[in-house]
């Protein structure tokens, strides 16, 4: 079994990425997913316990020209709060709003939603729909080096991503959305509270004089990863938002998803919400834009 | 396997506090286990009951899911910060008076929750509490009297 040996809670990105150079570092940030897998011995410690919680600059939600960045320590309390978000992404922060309690949202990070990579992820929804790209710190030829990489390619599987061990996750950004883009996100449970998302959903898109375009669609807890629902995108693409394409969208929605049987759904269950969700969903943009 | 300790200093309830502790504990035990505040309860361990709730720099967190070295610098305020003197805090008074308590094992998180939404919300209502009690499970009172007990102490402020 493997021993901490250091201890590190840097102040700037600069000593943190030099920190993280060596690679066997385990990073953490409001510990909200990082706690409970240890206890239960899901994972083990690096030789070096890094808390990123004192970094300054990476908290910060700022609009610069159209480009939306989100630091990574930013909480989701910071998010459902954020009168910028609520004005360039509502869909984000309604997301938020649905993001288990007060206590969990004042200390889980955006960061620590997106890295721990769950299926169910439900910041990364509506991220999707963003077009959101992650940015990636690291430490290289004496200097911090960024790389950008775009959210949809960032996971591998449950708990992987791309990221490298000597990279940190820094920011994750999004091109404000084109006028008239409305987009809805639906997380379905016996309570809001508290809920891991058995399925979740997100489309957005412009509607204009009845045509959607420009859709984009999400899904979570139906695949390895959070995935864009690619078919779902090409079903709608151009055409009239009507009661015949929703349901084509559905029943496209259906063969995006490839759900698994676990603890909190079978994948018939979960194959039965994703097409029933998509219409939900998609009946709720039309009514917020009539 | 011996865990690495480290030394944090923060403000617990007011007063400055010098503690050691293994870098992989969370904030629940040392505050029961090294600094003998028991008030903050150990129920589910995993963040689904609130029953540890405790605040951090002025926002309430679970603090069985916190690390113990994070509370390095900052505020943390626990149960044992609310009365003052031999006064209980209003909201403590209101729970007593309105019958709010049974096994009372999940009252001091709801208590510290509630005393967040109070302070937050200039316009709390019975919903808006009912909301914001989310994070808080209790096996006993049905919520009925918890929820009578927090809305006198909002009508009270008024
Ligand atoms: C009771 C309960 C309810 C929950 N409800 C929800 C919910 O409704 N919706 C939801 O989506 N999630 C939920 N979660 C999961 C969790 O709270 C979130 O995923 C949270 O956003 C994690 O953030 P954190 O700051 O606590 O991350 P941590 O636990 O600190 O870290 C998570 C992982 O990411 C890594 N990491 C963190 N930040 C960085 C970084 N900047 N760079 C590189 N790696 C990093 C860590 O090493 C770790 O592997 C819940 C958890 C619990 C315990
Ligand atoms: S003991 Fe921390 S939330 Fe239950
Ligand atoms: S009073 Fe018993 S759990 Fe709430």
């Amino acid at each position: 079994m493997s021993e901490i040996t250091n201890y590190l809670s840097p102040c700037s990105l600069d000593d943190a990425v030099r920190a993280l150079a060596d690679g066997d570092v385990t990073v953490l940030c409001g510990g909200t997913d990082l706690m409970p897998q240890m206890e239960a011995g899901q994972r083990e410690y690096a030789s070096t316990l890094m808390n990123i919680r004192r970094i300054e600059g990476l908290a910060e939600i700022t609009l610069t020209g159209d480009t939306c960045r989100i630091g990574a320590l930013t909480t989701v309390s910071e998010i459902l709060t954020s009168q910028l978000l609520d004005e360039v992404a509502p869909v984000l922060v309604a997301a938020a709003d649905q993001f288990a309690s007060d206590q969990l949202r004042n200390a889980a990070s955006i960061g620590g939603n997106i890295c721990n990579a769950s299926p169910a992820g439900d910041m990364i929804i509506p991220l999707l729909l963003l077009n959101a790209v992650v940015e990636l710190a690291s430490w290289q030829d004496g200097a911090i080096q960024t790389r950008l990489i775009s959210l949809h390619e960032f996971f591998k599987a449950p708990g992987k991503t791309v990221r490298q061990n000597n990279e940190l996750f820094a920011a994750v950004l999004f091109d404000k959305p084109p006028p008239g883009f409305v987009a809805h996100f639906c997380k379905p449970g016996p309570r809001p509270a508290l809920e891991i998302a058995t399925v979740s959903i997100g489309i957005g898109g412009v509607l204009e004089d009845g045509v959607f375009s420009d859709v984009r669609a999400a899904m979570g807890a139906v695949a390895p990863t959070p995935i864009r629902a690619r078919r779902v995108e090409t079903t709608l693409e151009g055409l009239p938002l009507n009661a015949d394409n929703i349901r084509a969208a559905s029943v496209s929605a259906g063969e995006d998803a490839t759900p698994i049987d676990d603890v909190r759904a079978s994948s018939w269950y979960r194959d039965h919400l994703v097409r029933v969700l998509t219409k939900e969903v998609l009946n709720d943009v039309l009514e917020n834009t009539n | 396997m011996m865990s690495l300790k480290t030394q944090i200093n923060f403000k617990l309830n007011g007063q400055p506090v010098t503690v050691t502790v293994p870098v992989t504990m969370n904030t629940l035990t040392m505050l029961r286990d090294e600094l003998d505040l028991t008030g903050t309860k150990y129920a589910c361990g995993e963040g689904e009951c609130g029953a540890c709730t405790i605040r951090l720099d002025g926002k309430t967190i679970n603090s069985c899911l916190m690390y113990a070295v994070d509370c390095d610098g900052r505020e943390v305020v626990t149960i044992e910060g609310l009365k003052s003197g031999e006064t209980l805090h209003p909201l403590q008074q209101a729970f007593v008076d309105h019958g709010a308590i049974q096994c009372g094992f999940c009252i001091p998180g709801m208590i510290m929750q509630a005393d967040y939404l109070v302070e937050n919300n200039p316009d709390l209502d019975r919903a808006r509490i009912r909301r914001g009690l989310e994070g808080n499970i209790c096996r006993c009172t049905g919520y009925t009297k918890v929820l009578d007990a927090i809305t006198s102490v909002v009508e009270s402020r008024e």
